[in-house]
């Protein structure tokens, strides 16, 4: 680790004004990405920028057909939370599928999201439920958010505030873990929702996407058999000494399969 | 006192420190005045040095001094050396090309020390370190060993042509290939033992303290042996006088064997201390320990077993390309040598038997002894292809090895390839194995699995091995420089407690509790009241320490022996209280008595006797205390049979252990809460080799893809079945508790038996471990059978 400031504001305009005046300031929630990355020297921010002191940012409400998480909810609270898991009970399960209880418990929703590693689980979450991020600048729906490998459409000093999640008719998350690191090699999210059927696909290629194809198979009939034959192109998969893009692109079948069958329960 | 002697399952002294968090690390020891080391490794896998510019970083904050390898050099520090000299099929020593502690001119693996930053505090001389520039000249590196074993390969050491360390053979190669000429059936295997990082749960670390004044230094270092590190850097590395070094290695936590050798970072700790007088401290982070500590394993195999019409083995040939990375280690040569060949006869009577191994050089992280050493690579290429052998046969695999096991009345028994196993009930742990498996029921277990797409598969291993090494004669006769005995001393205080001091050292396998076991049941003292002192030269006279299972059948025979002089003095002093003749008195369990009568004196009071002699014999010496040495007669054979079975999700190619069980043979057994533990352990870290470890490289640039636990796939609990675990006592012959040794027979027997039940459920011999869900899975493509099982 470098050395660097240290910040804990208790309000979004003092955290938004510390970052403005840093040279070369961070946000960090629950550490359990960025810490990391300091600890091999990958990054040197000057400062760094806590949020986990600013109340506006946590809480858990459920209403009107709209579960609604501040961003620095931990995964530990987001599986235990009793509303979410009557309300989105893939959410909750998903959320206990991440890391270990320690990560859990220092782990943000908001965190994961900004970050958007393309192993990571939430973000099959908010894309295949098609959720709504709420930052200090604007509202960001999940189709326009994920934008390629660790981007997003987020701007250089714009936090996420909280993150809504209409409650679908049905939802099924499945993950087949990489071995090592137990993050997602493929991670499917399948959703039937107001708008339709959604299947949104994690730790497969560089960046969540949405499966089209098995949406509209899904859309006619909502059960593992509709995605038989259904091929992923391995070309646009990862590759790495854990998966090739074959058997990735293979998984991604199966963990649909496995994932509608969640959702029938 | 019974329930805490010799058989019980008493629970291990230590765990209280460890589990509470108390337990005292090298890390946790800071000396006043400490410096840190930092040091600056190679981002090249193979690279010329040009240049080294320390101008700027010696100007940054907190920076005490930076060294290169020419420093060390003018200091004329000898290099790291290997313990072993291996001859080779010529009878030419092998290549032990220089290994520095500090590189000077070359660097030949990703992470080799290229200068260290002496700080005031560690982050300041992480932050020096990257002010250093170095001009490499990046050369093409060669990271296997069928590469470098290739005509115009890369070569690692201009003084190892061709990347060769030696060319060994051993058996008799005559025989064998007349064996081979009457067979009616050869089976054919390919075989890759796949390289693994040892990950102790503690990282290496090291201090070097010099003391001017007395002119002594000391060393505390993550070591499982530190009299043989202080021998090392006495009389190889430094040219110090051994009485004015002390090594200390405190708790330990884990090594695998990964802390046997000397490393050039304790070196350099030592070299800088003495050079700047003042405390050297360095601490090993992850990433470090991937990219040096010795790896373990990584063969290349080509066997092939001849048998007779009925089975029964008649020749076994073996070729093997061994590893050494790139530096020879401190006992890597003897590792696919005389740790290997020598267990190639298995369990069975096979009579001829030859083998081939070359060890290569490569742009890599040294290899040498991980949990095992030499005999898991031997019972993988055995128990693999004598599994192929009988499905090729279309045999029960069984039955084919009850065929060829060594039969109980043979021993001892001299096999082909030098060893004289002692004792063995081979047939008996099969059948226990199999019972305790429902061998008979598994054609209906792997029908249910088919009915859900799972294919399952059973897999056995007969394993032996060869521990409480060695007959210090022997392994001489082989190439070792130095002796394997282990010593022993009993004091006993006058108040009636006793220390023991062991030059064996505990880092896991519970010493504390065992050998206070031993001498609590011998000299009839309570359990608590028995101190067992380890890993520390100026607190145990003398040791070779802990590896290859020894530490029982020869540290705890070594305090037997010093027991037994106890008693021997205990009765003069006892005859002399109980006014009778030393040849009347007799002992059992604490008590001396005088035969034929009632009278009697427990092992207190002759303690306190013998520290507070008043009423005391005129002829003898004052204290109880004793030394004791044990060599060794013999190797000891620990064997037994594990069988393992699996099911396999033909759709993701996902392995799951579906039950596992363990019949060994370790002789007789102290604590068998301890034994079972090891057994355990072991069978966890079989597992891991089997179906989740492996280092690797990248093949072009030779950096190292597998340097974090993101990448390196460690076991977790969720990955391990419940291990059913029996237990065979046949004593050993030739040592005071009979006993064997049980530390490594899990990761011995575990990764054969798993790629027996793997390959038997895919129906092809042709996968290597790890046998990750995606190496299962092209398995299953090339085979057709996920259609087949669906
Ligand atoms: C051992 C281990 C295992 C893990 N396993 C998994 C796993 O299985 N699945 C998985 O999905 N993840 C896993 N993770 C990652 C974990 O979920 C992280 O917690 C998460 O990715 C990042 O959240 P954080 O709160 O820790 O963010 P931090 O590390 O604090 O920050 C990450 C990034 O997000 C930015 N950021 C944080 N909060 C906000 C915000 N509100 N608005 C805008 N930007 C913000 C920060 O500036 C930083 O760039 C694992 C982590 C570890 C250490």
């Amino acid at each position: 680790m470098y050395a660097f400031n240290y910040h804990r504001p208790k309000s979004l305009a003092d955290a938004a004004k510390l970052l403005g005046d840093a040279s070369d300031g961070k946000f960090i929630a629950g550490g359990q990405t960025l810490l990391p990355t300091l600890k091999n020297r990958l990054a040197s921010p000057s400062d760094l920028v806590d949020l986990t002191g600013i109340a506006e940012l946590s809480g858990i409400s459920v209403s009107g057909g709209i579960v609604s998480i501040g961003a620095i909810t931990k995964h530990g609270a987001v599986a235990t939370s009793a509303d979410i898991r009557k309300a989105i009970p893939a959410l909750a399960n998903l959320a206990g599928l991440i890391g270990d209880p320690a990560v859990r418990n220092m782990g943000t929703m908001g965190g994961s999201v900004a970050n958007n590693d393309p192993a990571a689980d939430y973000p099959s979450a908010v894309l295949g439920l098609n959720a709504t991020m709420h930052t200090t600048k604007r509202k960001i729906a999940a189709d326009s958010f994920f934008t390629g490998l660790f981007e997003t459409a987020l701007e250089e000093s714009e936090i996420i505030t909280r993150i809504e999640f209409p409650v679908p008719k049905r939802a099924g998350y499945e993950k087949f873990r990489n071995p090592a690191s137990r993050y997602a090699m493929v991670g499917v999210f399948v959703a039937e929702t107001a708008d339709g059927v959604r299947v949104a696909v994690t730790g497969a290629g560089p960046c969540v996407f949405r499966h089209k194809e098995m949406e509209a198979a899904l859309s006619k009939s909502f059960s593992p058999d509709a995605l038989k034959g259904i091929r992923t192109d391995p070309a646009r998969m990862n590759n790495d000494i854990h998966g090739s893009g074959e058997y990735r692109a293979h998984l991604v079948g199966v963990v649909a399969k496995r994932a509608v069958q969640n959702a029938l329960g | 006192m019974t329930n805490q002697g010799i058989g019980q399952p008493v629970r291990r002294k230590e765990d209280f420190r460890f589990i509470t968090g108390q337990g005292h690390y090298t890390d946790d020891i800071n000396r006043p005045g400490q410096l840190y080391a930092y040091f600056l490794r190679s981002p090249h896998a193979f690279a010329k040095i040009k240049s080294i510019s320390t101008d700027a970083a010696r100007k940054m904050p907190g920076v005490v001094a930076i060294y290169t390898g020419k420093d060390v050099a003018a200091d004329k520090v000898g290099g790291l050396i290997c313990g072993w000299t291996v001859k080779d099929k010529k009878g030419e020593p092998h290549k032990a090309p220089r290994h520095d502690i500090i590189a000077i001119d070359h660097v030949r693996h990703v992470g080799d020390q290229v200068a260290v930053v002496i700080g005031r505090s560690l982050g300041e001389a992480r932050d020096a370190a990257e002010a250093i520039e170095v001009d490499y000249d990046v050369l093409t590196p060669v990271v296997d060993v069928v590469n470098a074993l290739k005509p115009g390969a890369p070569e690692v050491h201009a003084d190892a042509p061709g990347n060769l360390c030696y060319d060994w053979d051993f058996g008799d190669k005559a025989a064998t290939e007349a064996a081979f000429a009457k067979a009616a059936h050869v089976t054919k295997i390919d075989l890759v033992n796949n390289r693994l990082s040892p990950n102790p749960m503690e990282p290496r670390s090291a201090i070097g303290e010099y003391e001017p004044g007395t002119d002594n230094t000391t060393v505390y270092t993550t070591s499982q042996n530190p009299h043989v590190i202080r021998l090392i850097l006495c009389a190889f590395v430094f040219g110090l006088p051994e009485h004015k070094v002390r090594v200390i290695a405190p708790d330990v936590g884990g090594g695998f064997g990964s802390k046997i050798f000397n490393y050039a970072e304790e070196t350099v700790c030592v070299w800088a201390a003495r050079k700047l007088k003042k405390p050297v401290k360095w601490t090993s982070d992850r990433t470090e320990a991937f990219l040096t500590d010795a790896h373990g394993r990584d063969h290349v195999t080509h066997a092939e077993l001849a048998m007779d019409k009925d089975g029964k083995f008649l020749g076994f040939r073996v070729d093997t390309k061994a590893n050494m990375g790139a530096y020879l280690s401190t006992f890597a040569s003897a590792v696919p040598t005389y740790l290997y060949a020598l267990l190639l006869a298995g369990q069975y009577t096979t009579p001829a038997i030859y083998a081939e191994v070359k060890a290569v050089f490569t742009n890599t992280t040294p290899v040498d002894a991980y949990r095992g050493a030499g005999r898991p690579e031997a019972t993988y290429v055995v128990e693999r292809i004598v599994e192929a052998a009988a499905r090729e046969l279309k045999m029960d695999p069984a039955e084919l090895r009850r065929r060829n096991f060594v039969p109980d009345n043979a021993f001892p028994y001299q096999t082909p390839v030098a060893c004289v196993y002692d004792s063995g009930q081979y047939a008996k742990a099969l059948d226990e194995a199999l019972k305790m498996a429902d061998y008979n029921g598994f054609k209906q277990r792997k029908a249910e699995a088919a009915k859900k797409g799972k294919l399952r598969g059973i897999g056995l291993c007969a394993y032996i091995e060869a521990c409480g090494i060695a007959p210090s004669a022997v392994v001489g006769s082989l190439g070792a420089g130095v002796g394997l005995w282990e010593s022993a001393q009993i004091r006993f205080n006058a108040t009636g407690s006793v220390f023991v001091h062991t030059g064996s050292h505990s880092h896991g396998q519970g010493h504390e509790t065992t050998f206070a076991q031993i001498v609590s049941d011998r000299l009839g003292v309570p359990l608590e009241s028995v101190e067992v002192v380890h890993g520390d030269t100026a607190l145990v006279p003398m040791g070779m320490g802990t590896y290859g299972s020894r530490s029982l059948a020869v540290g705890g025979s070594a305090i037997m022996r010093a027991a037994d002089k106890i008693i021997d003095k205990g009765k003069k002093i006892a005859a002399h209280l109980m006014e009778a003749s030393v040849d009347d008195v007799a002992y059992d369990k604490g008590v001396f008595s005088v035969k034929g009568t009632d009278k009697q004196v427990p092992m207190a009071q002759i303690a306190f006797t013998a520290y507070v002699p008043h009423n005391y014999p005129a002829d003898l010496e004052p204290g109880l205390e004793a030394s004791a040495f044990y060599d060794p007669a013999n190797f000891t054979f620990p064997a037994g049979v594990h069988v393992a079975e699996v099911e396999i999700d033909s759709a993701t190619g996902v392995t799951r252990v579906a039950n596992w069980v363990a019949v060994d043979d370790f002789g007789k057994v102290i604590n068998p809460m301890i034994v079972e533990g090891q057994v355990h352990g072991g069978i966890a870290q079989g597992i891991g080799q089997a179906l989740l470890e492996g280092v690797v490289y990248d093949p072009k640039s030779g950096q190292l893809l597998t340097a974090s636990f993101n990448d390196y796939c460690m076991p977790r609990a969720d990955d391990l079945p419940s291990y059913k675990v029996g237990m065979i006592e046949t004593p050993c012959p030739h040592n005071p508790l009979g006993v064997k040794g049980c530390g490594e027979a899990g990761a011995i027997a575990a990764p054969a038996a798993l790629m027996n039940a793997i390959t038997d459920a895919l129906g092809t011999e042709k996968i290597n471990m790890p046998a990750t869900p995606q190496n299962v899975w092209n398995v299953i493509q090339s085979q057709n059978l996920a259609a087949a099982a669906e």
